[in-house]
């Protein structure tokens, strides 16, 4: 499957993908609107973090036999054993953070309004995740995680 | 802070009904224009800080900014413009040199302008470029006053030793920007656009980085009076050395790129100490007469072993066509002439703004003087400041250039919006500066695609352009002035470009 890879050294912190990700998973889809209505229930699934000058952003990795899938007690996050596709549903997530606890990239985000995790789901209704789409410098690109991981 | 007299030259418009306080402009101001303030889950704008480089206003992502120019609105006295006054109090304040970067920014003529191109009708057929072969390949160095042919063999072969020759698709190559004034990414652009365009870039005097040493054969690199970065493997990695004399943009004058522009990468590839101000020489110390300049072109052409073309880079100056005479005499097999609207990445703005001469004069007159003398063949004459399009291009050719440098419009092909703050090092395109937090804004794969795009338009442009005048090859279009025709110059111009007004 194709997965999301971030190239850190063009990864310039406008955080444009934290935006636009939180746009593409709101109820009206317009960013004014967005964060004007919803923003206090808005959470970016991608964070961009920083250590002095370097930026990177960080998103769900889809991690070959994934832990958040491992660890999560409800059954909320499963994992598709043919495809590697690690699905969550915020309707069994109870809010117990142990996949943001074993997550190895930290890219499990905490959903502080609803109480539930969130995760990247690749955009899965537009043509391309938000973030690929709208970072103005090709530091977000979608590859297949063959080629990510051997990269 | 205390009110100061200089006004602030920029307005920051922030549309209260389109801004979310998403903090994009705040992170990639490097001049610090922009905070947010929580308390208020606002955004400000302290707009004394702005250079109007439009960073923000492209990348806020609701359209909510715009920076519009506000000069001061002095009351108008004719002689003592917004501008005079406020540099009066720019340097009342500092006590220093009034610095500017990029070209000329005064609104002087553009003799460009004034020249228009032939196209043929009836008489004489026009050339479709799509249906029929037309020629932009470009050789420069120096030609062989006779060519002799060997027609003994099966095949006519060339009985005369050509002296090496750079070999160009199209007669356009990036100019002299070297790693310290512009950044790593912004240099391996135009490497990397150069090979794939099959023209050349140029390292200008900073040395080459080993990263670039793979894109040797489409690198001109610089011998200038700094001698920054020079080996014998630096010279032997090139296609060809320049020797830069003199620059457009600061005739007369040597370089200095500030301590803070030399990092670690830039001190290796310059050969000084990390911190140190990299100063060149106004003139080269080794160089006071023609003769001594031959010492140098010969030196060089002993250290590449007579493989590779050695030019000569001079700022276009009054007495241009006498100096490259004395070039080209000295054993040059490419002269580079800068005009005074060349770029530079820091410049006295009173020497930018007021010393040479424009291009289209200096090439003229230098191309005249060398065919006077005989001697037009014995180097390729590059043309090179302020061209902005495929027209310029074109009109240079006929003028008598045999390819043209570009660097101005390649910048604003990566991203440039002509600040001219380049001095700063403070660029937010990550173009002319070192700082690791803006270097990462220029990508240089798309950088690459960029400056190619930009240069295969141009080329389309002028095979175009030729084919209408009925030109099937840039051979034929360099130096035919009757090709063009001036309209609004004195009779003393159009004697000085040797060129027919319209309707002659």
């Amino acid at each position: 499957m194709k997965i999301i890879q971030a190239i850190a050294q063009y990864c310039m912190n406008c955080r444009l993908c934290e935006i636009n990700c939180m746009v593409a998973h709101s109820s009206s889809r317009d960013i004014i609107t967005a964060f004007r209505a919803e923003r206090e229930r808005l959470t970016s699934r991608v964070t961009v973090e920083q250590s002095g000058p370097r930026t990177f952003p960080v998103q769900c990795r889809f991690c070959q036999d994934a832990p958040c899938a491992v660890a999560c007690m409800t059954g909320a996050i499963t994992q598709d054993p043919a495809t590697g596709w690690v699905a969550h549903d915020p309707d069994k997530c109870v809010g117990c953070w142990m996949c943001v606890m074993v997550c190895p990239n930290g890219a499990m985000a905490r959903d502080v309004g609803g109480h539930v995790t969130s995760k990247c789901d690749l955009c899965a209704a537009l043509d391309q995740p938000a973030c690929v789409a709208g970072c103005p410098n090709g530091a977000l690109v979608l590859a297949e995680r063959d080629e990510v991981e051997n990269a | 802070m205390a009110p100061r007299l200089v006004q602030p030259e920029f307005s920051v418009q922030r549309d209260g009904e389109r801004c979310i306080a998403c903090g994009v402009c705040v992170r990639q101001c490097a001049n610090q224009v922009h905070s947010y303030h929580p308390e208020y889950e606002e955004v400000r704008a302290a707009a004394e800080r702005c250079v109007g480089c439009h960073r923000c206003a492209w990348l806020c992502p609701t359209g909510a900014l715009s920076i519009i120019h506000t000069p001061p609105t002095y009351r108008h006295g004719g002689h003592w413009s917004s501008e005079a006054i406020s540099n009066v109090y720019k340097q009342a304040d500092s006590g220093g040199v009034l610095l500017g970067a990029m070209g000329n920014s005064q609104p002087v003529p553009v003799y460009w302008d004034h020249l228009l191109l032939n196209a043929s009708q009836v008489t004489n057929p026009s050339i479709d470029p799509l249906r029929e072969p037309m020629e932009l390949k470009t050789f420069l160095g120096r030609k062989p006053d006779q060519v002799e042919l060997e027609m003994s063999g099966p095949e006519p072969s060339l009985a005369t030793t050509l002296a090496p020759q750079l070999e160009l698709s199209m007669p356009i190559m990036f100019s002299a920007m070297s790693y310290g004034a512009i950044s790593y990414p912004a240099c391996k652009s135009l490497a990397m656009a150069a090979r794939e365009l099959g023209t050349l870039a140029n390292s200008g005097e900073g040395g080459l980085h080993p990263d670039f040493w793979d894109f040797g054969p489409s690198m001109i690199v610089q011998v200038a009076s700094g001698r920054f970065g020079v080996t014998p493997d630096y010279l032997g990695a090139a296609a060809a050395v320049e020797i830069k004399i003199g620059q457009g943009a600061k005739p007369g004058i040597g370089g200095h790129l500030p301590g803070e522009k030399v990092d670690d990468s830039v001190s290796r590839t310059r050969m000084i100490p990390v911190g140190s101000d990299a100063l060149s020489p106004a003139p080269h110390h080794d160089i006071y007469s023609i003769e001594d300049l031959r010492q140098l072109i010969y030196s060089l052409k002993e250290a590449v072993r007579y493989r590779k073309p050695i030019s000569v880079k001079i700022a276009a100056v009054h007495n241009v066509a006498a100096i490259a005479s004395g070039i080209v005499r000295a054993g040059a097999d490419i002269v580079a002439i800068d005009g005074y609207k060349g770029g530079t990445g820091a410049a006295p703005a009173m020497i930018r703004d007021n010393v040479g001469i424009p291009i289209e004069f200096a090439l003229a007159a230098v191309d005249d003087r060398l065919r006077s003398e005989g001697i037009r063949n014995l180097a390729s004459v590059v043309a090179c400041g302020g061209f902005r399009c495929s027209a310029d291009v074109v009109k240079a050719l006929a003028l008598g250039a045999d390819a043209v440098y570009i660097g101005t419009a390649a910048l604003i092909a990566l991203g440039c919006h002509m600040c001219q703050q380049c001095f700063t090092g403070k660029c937010n395109w990550g173009i002319a500066t070192q700082d690791p937090y803006l270097t990462r804004r220029l990508n240089p794969e798309i950088g690459a695609q960029r400056l190619y795009n930009l240069l295969s338009g141009w080329a389309h442009e002028i095979k175009e352009m030729m084919g209408g005048m009925g030109i099937n090859a840039v051979e034929s279009l360099r130096g035919n002035r009757h090709h063009l025709r001036a309209w609004g110059l004195s009779d003393r111009e159009l004697k000085i470009l040797g060129i027919s007004a319209v309707g002659e």
